[in-house]
């Protein structure tokens, strides 16, 4: 665990690291400013939260890990246990993404929207960033090329931004005959952007428009059982990919 | 010290490794020679753990090391290409390896540091160096804690005559104090006044260990790049 503050000093000072926080100010900043309704604006701000932290995240990790090949490979010679260096890397870029992120788009809520939904919206945004940020690990453990690696990085935020929706959709028309209210829970916690939309959403009230759905979701997800349940999911998705990392990188060689 | 015993390694399809054994003790500066890719720095990532063997056992001290990290801590290790986070500085990557390793400024060996005058520019960040200044770097970090057991892959590669002329001369202190050396070097006309063994692989097998004056006198040849030279044409031949 020595080695993390060595890693966070060193990605705060990258160009990409501060180009992300300052688009996150700007982003945050802007959408605040152009709507009067406090509401829209968390609304607004929250699409698109779900579409960048998630892209940056997996994207900015993956690439950092690629780079420190030989870093790593070093440290690997070093009397370090494996599974200590893996997740001291993992804690060094999470923390770092988690700090980009609190700055570029925590302080503004906290500044113009301080509620509720505000501070959902923060948490889902910090549980996305540690969910890529994990995912992002598991790429690069499994890819020995940097360009494999990569293209399952983008991959996998392809199919969890779009792909997936698409064929929840699919499911949804073909079996609309029959009740899938019980069974869109189960969709929503197979992806992590979807179940951090659906609990911003219900904590938005807005919940009335999405139907018998709507109302099912509010019954499930509503409670503190729900904000336990969606937390163990969110919690699930960052302890699962990482458990398999280190599994494949305890054996790897480098 | 170091115990091989029956070290098998395939990549895929390619056999990097064939039953090697071999013995190194204390006080041993070893050579390790070969064509490329006869296996010579998978064998060295084989001792340090980064490459896992698929059948055979590696022992330090008489202890198996699959699955052990705290033996390296008697090991000082340079790699071939020494690459560093970009943003880090030289004075971080070294206070960063003294965290690891739990040693205090006055147990460490400095020397190196200060003969390739790198104390002069500890607070320029890695991205900013030249390949051959982070040699140097890749180089005092292997001799920092003292190690008992030396490992340097190809260490004088991109180094000025000059900067290698300083390493060689710590070689040669540290062999001195009787700490078994690993090298590997394509330039063997260096390896001469350094080394007292030489380990011969190719294709993944071990060819030959020797010490210098056996091999010498085996070849007719008082230099070890004409003795290695008759060794490869001899074996071409058959």
């Amino acid at each position: 665990m020595k080695i993390i503050k060595y890693i966070i000093s060193d990605i705060i000072r990258n160009k990409i690291m501060l180009a992300y926080t300052v688009l996150l100010l700007a982003i945050s900043l802007s959408v605040f400013n152009l709507e009067d309704n406090k509401a829209k604006g968390l609304l607004s701000l929250m699409s698109v939260i779900l579409i960048v932290v998630p892209l940056v995240s997996i994207i900015f990790a993956t690439i950092y890990i690629y780079n420190s090949a030989e870093f790593i490979e070093l440290l690997v010679s070093q009397p370090l246990k494996r599974t200590r260096l893996l997740l001291s890397v993992y804690s060094g870029l999470a923390i770092s993404l988690l700090l980009a992120f609190l700055i570029g788009s925590g302080i503004p809520v906290l500044i113009y929207s301080p509620s509720i939904v505000g501070g959902v919206l923060i948490a889902v945004g910090m549980g996305l960033t540690l969910v890529f940020a994990s995912l992002a690990i598991l790429a690069s453990v499994l890819a020995r090329e940097k360009a494999k690696g990569m293209g399952i990085a983008i991959l996998l935020w392809f199919y969890f931004s779009l792909i997936y929706d698409g064929i929840v959709l699919f499911i949804l028309f073909q079996f609309s005959d029959y009740p899938l209210e019980k069974a869109s829970i189960v969709f929503s916690s197979l992806n992590p952007i979807d179940l951090g939309r659906v609990v911003i959403l219900l904590k938005m009230d807005v919940s009335a428009m999405m139907g018998y759905t709507g109302a099912v979701f509010k019954e499930f997800f509503g409670g503190n059982w729900g904000s336990i349940y969606s937390g163990g999911i969110i919690l699930a998705w960052i302890v699962a990919p990482l458990y398999l990392s280190v599994r494949r990188f305890n054996r790897k060689d480098l | 010290m170091i115990n091989a015993a029956h070290v098998s390694k395939k990549f895929g399809k390619l056999q990097a490794l064939r039953d090697i054994n071999l013995t190194c003790s204390k006080g041993q500066s070893i050579a390790l020679i070969g064509p490329n890719g006869s296996g010579k720095t998978t064998f060295i990532k084989c001792l340090l753990g980064m490459v896992v063997p698929d059948s055979g056992t590696i022992q330090f001290h008489g202890k198996n090391i699959a699955n052990e990290w705290e033996y390296r801590s008697k090991i000082g290790y340079m790699p071939q290409i020494g690459r560093f986070p970009d943003n880090m500085t030289i004075a971080q990557v070294v206070d960063m390896l003294k965290d690891i390793r739990k040693k205090d400024a006055s147990a460490t060996d400095e020397d190196l540091i200060h003969a390739f005058q790198l104390d002069r520019i500890m607070n320029k960040r890695m991205h900013t160096l030249s390949g051959g200044t982070r040699q140097k770097v890749s180089a005092c970090l292997a001799f920092l804690f003292g190690p008992e057991v030396l490992i340097l892959d190809e260490p004088t590669a991109g180094l000025d005559p000059l900067a290698s002329e300083l390493l060689k001369d710590k070689i040669r202190a540290v062999r001195e104090k009787g700490k078994l050396i690993l090298i590997t070097s394509h330039v063997l006309s260096e390896l001469d006044d350094i080394v007292s063994e030489v380990i011969y692989l190719e294709d993944g097998c071990l060819k030959f260990h020797k010490n210098m004056e056996q091999l010498k006198l085996d070849t007719g040849e008082d230099r070890l790049a004409g003795a290695i030279a008759r060794v490869m044409r001899s074996t071409e031949k058959r």
